[in-house]
């Protein structure tokens, strides 16, 4: 009864989102003729943290499984780039590259642990964050404690990246691509077995989906947009340190994908805005934003523990 | 001479730190065993348990004196009030979800969210500086041969064998501990026996948290610098100690303290790996179990329905 309600509800909601969408989409790209800096600054960050959680989203959301290490193949990217660039090899040919490293990355983190039972996964990726991470900053290749300094901005045609709304922009390009991509995913084959096994592993796997190359699946495409965004933050800030890729920052991009809503790619988009908004409007607070955030993510677990925007489940 | 001396010294370090591990082990294989909850702000709860005790040693420190009487108090009271702020936690944050069955991704994250409140209102309140512990304890002691055993760490180690000796008897011979084993086996069952479950959850959380608390005073009082970072990554090696026991298993996770204690401080002194890589030695042993005997030495295995 309720599904037949629904269709011309569904309807009018596609016309007035896509509406809405394309409003959203103008004023983002004109923002930047009325904004300052700072503001361009915010909104940049905003975009960056929007792709870590729409690649989030696909672990987390998607396949339903626990990533809390996530800040290791962003930091797989980051590193992948700078030390390339520094090297002299162009910046987006590094890219490709760092994509690869990114895939080994998942394919290394996931491969020995999916097998796991979940919570075992949980503690193993945050093991794991944490060996990249003390890697880091243990490697002369890496820069050691202090990281890499001096990575070049890149230039497109010709052209050279170097304004912040230069970078403003490259950065909404790649959350569009991105949720493009994560969209398409969702309603791909491998989404929808993703979905199945969130939902039921035993009965997944009697219908002929392999749990654990699929789930592996989510883990490499995961990691794919964390390399990506960190090779373009790595060109953004022009310096890497091993500190950025903590506990924190994995836990960061955990809050965004569940404040928005799980498995919703608006959700994560909304989720990282939040996040990083919160903390510039509220700014007074200062030390204890994340004290705030802590006590935020207990209410909204105990209160709507599908999040701000969750996904419609049938 | 030389070996047999590092090998001597080693072990006492490995001792006094496994001592440590064991004692915060034994909370996260407590609360998993009887809510299956990861309890990630557990080593956060050992770092508000040095705080504690630094605060209290500062306030008693003129009464007491900032020597074993001092520290006993200390210890005392970080216990009482960590322990009550573990059974705090555990009704505002966890008991909810317990409540509507929960998934336990959602407790999971409930529990990084606390961890978070916890380390943050530290750090907030410390500025995030280091804070020195100063005792009186000095490093008198016994000679075994050409090594040294301070009186601070025969106490320490003394201490937690007492604490554990404690615990052991508390959960095999009370009806409380006997009502926390019974909660493990089958909740639902235990309701209809009549046993309340929330408020024996709420006292594991006690006991669990206390004992965090107890490592986190001794920790404070042995190295002698306390931060509020200290809980992150003791929680990790605590969580390994415990898989390495069997989690869910309380011997276990004593055994799995000290054994990783001793690993870590051999893995210091074995060439390629030494301090820098100590920590991504143990997060290895912890893969390297996961992958190979995810049950432990003394776990036993289970089917996993989320």
């Amino acid at each position: 009864m309720r599904s037949h309600l629904r269709i011309p509800e569904r309807f009018s909601g596609t016309k007035g989102r896509i509406v809405s969408l394309a409003v959203i989409i103008i004023l983002i790209i004109l923002l930047p003729l009325v904004a300052n800096n700072y503001v361009k600054e915010v909104i940049t960050n905003a975009f960056f943290y929007m792709i870590l959680a729409l690649g989030l989203n696909i672990v987390i959301g998607y396949a339903g499984l626990v990533d809390l290490g996530y800040a290791a193949f962003f930091a797989v990217g980051a590193y992948t780039t700078g030390i390339l660039t520094k090297a002299g090899l162009n910046f987006w040919l590094t890219i490709p590259i760092a994509v690869i490293f990114s895939l080994i990355a998942g394919v290394v983190i996931g491969g020995p642990t999916l097998r796991l039972r979940s919570d075992y996964l949980a503690i193993v990726t945050l093991g794991f964050g944490e060996i990249t991470r003390i890697t880091a900053r243990n490697l002369k290749i890496t820069g050691g404690a202090s990281g890499l300094v001096g990575i070049r901005k890149p230039s497109l045609f010709g052209y050279p990246l170097t304004h912040s709304s230069d970078f403003y922009y490259l950065f909404f390009i790649l959350v569009v691509l991105a949720a493009i991509v994560a969209f398409r995913l969702h309603n791909s084959r491998l989404g929808r077995a993703w979905q199945y096994i969130r939902e039921d592993e035993d009965a997944a796997a009697a219908m002929g989906i392999d749990p654990v190359r699929t789930k592996l699946y989510a883990y490499m495409l995961g990691a794919v947009f964390g390399g990506v965004a960190g090779s373009f933050f790595a060109v953004k800030m022009t310096a890497v340190s091993p500190e950025t890729f903590a506990f924190t920052q994995s836990a960061m991009i955990l809050m965004a994908v569940i404040l928005g809503g799980m498995g919703k790619l608006a959700g994560a988009i909304l989720g990282a805005m939040v996040l990083v908004l919160f903390p510039e409007v509220f700014r007074t607070i200062g030390q204890s934003r994340q004290l705030v955030f802590g006590i935020v993510l207990i209410i909204i677990m105990i209160f709507r523990p599908q999040g701000l925007w969750p996904e419609r489940r049938n | 001479m030389s070996l047999y001396y590092v090998i001597l010294q080693q072990l006492i370090n490995g001792l006094i730190l496994g001592s440590f591990y064991s004692l915060v082990a034994l909370g996260y294989s407590m609360v998993y065993g009887i809510i299956k909850l990861l309890n990630f702000a557990h080593g956060d709860l050992y770092m508000v348990g040095a705080f504690v005790g630094f605060g209290t040693l500062g306030l008693l420190g003129g009464i007491l004196g900032v020597g074993w009487l001092g520290i006993a108090a200390a210890l005392l009271i970080s216990m009482l009030a960590v322990g009550l702020l573990g059974m705090l936690v555990h009704r505002a944050a966890y008991q909810p979800l317990l409540n509507r069955r929960a998934p336990r991704m959602s407790l999971m994250i409930t529990a990084v969210g606390v961890s978070f409140t916890l380390f943050n209102t530290v750090m907030v309140m410390t500025n995030g500086e280091y804070e020195t512990v100063n005792t009186s304890l000095g490093y008198s002691g016994i000679s075994l041969g050409p090594v040294n055993v301070t009186y601070t760490q025969i106490v320490m180690v003394v201490a937690t064998a007492l604490l554990m000796l404690a615990l052991h008897w508390f959960i095999k011979r009370t009806m409380y501990g006997k009502a926390m084993r019974a909660i493990a086996l089958d909740p639902d069952a235990c309701r209809l026996m009549g046993i309340n479950v929330t408020k024996t959850i709420g006292l594991t959380f006690f006991v669990g948290s206390s004992l965090a608390a107890a490592a986190g005073v001794m920790a404070g009082v042995y190295y002698g610098s306390i931060q509020f970072f200290m809980g992150f990554i003791i929680g990790l090696k605590a969580f390994t100690a415990a898989v390495i026991g069997g989690i869910g298993s309380i011997p276990g996770a004593m055994l799995g303290g000290l054994i990783l204690g001793l690993l870590e401080t051999a893995g210091t002194q074995l060439p390629f790996i030494g301090s820098a890589w100590k920590d991504v030695f143990t997060f290895g042993i912890l893969i390297l179990l996961l992958v190979f005997k995810p049950t432990g030495i003394l776990g036993k295995s289970e089917i996993e329905r989320m």
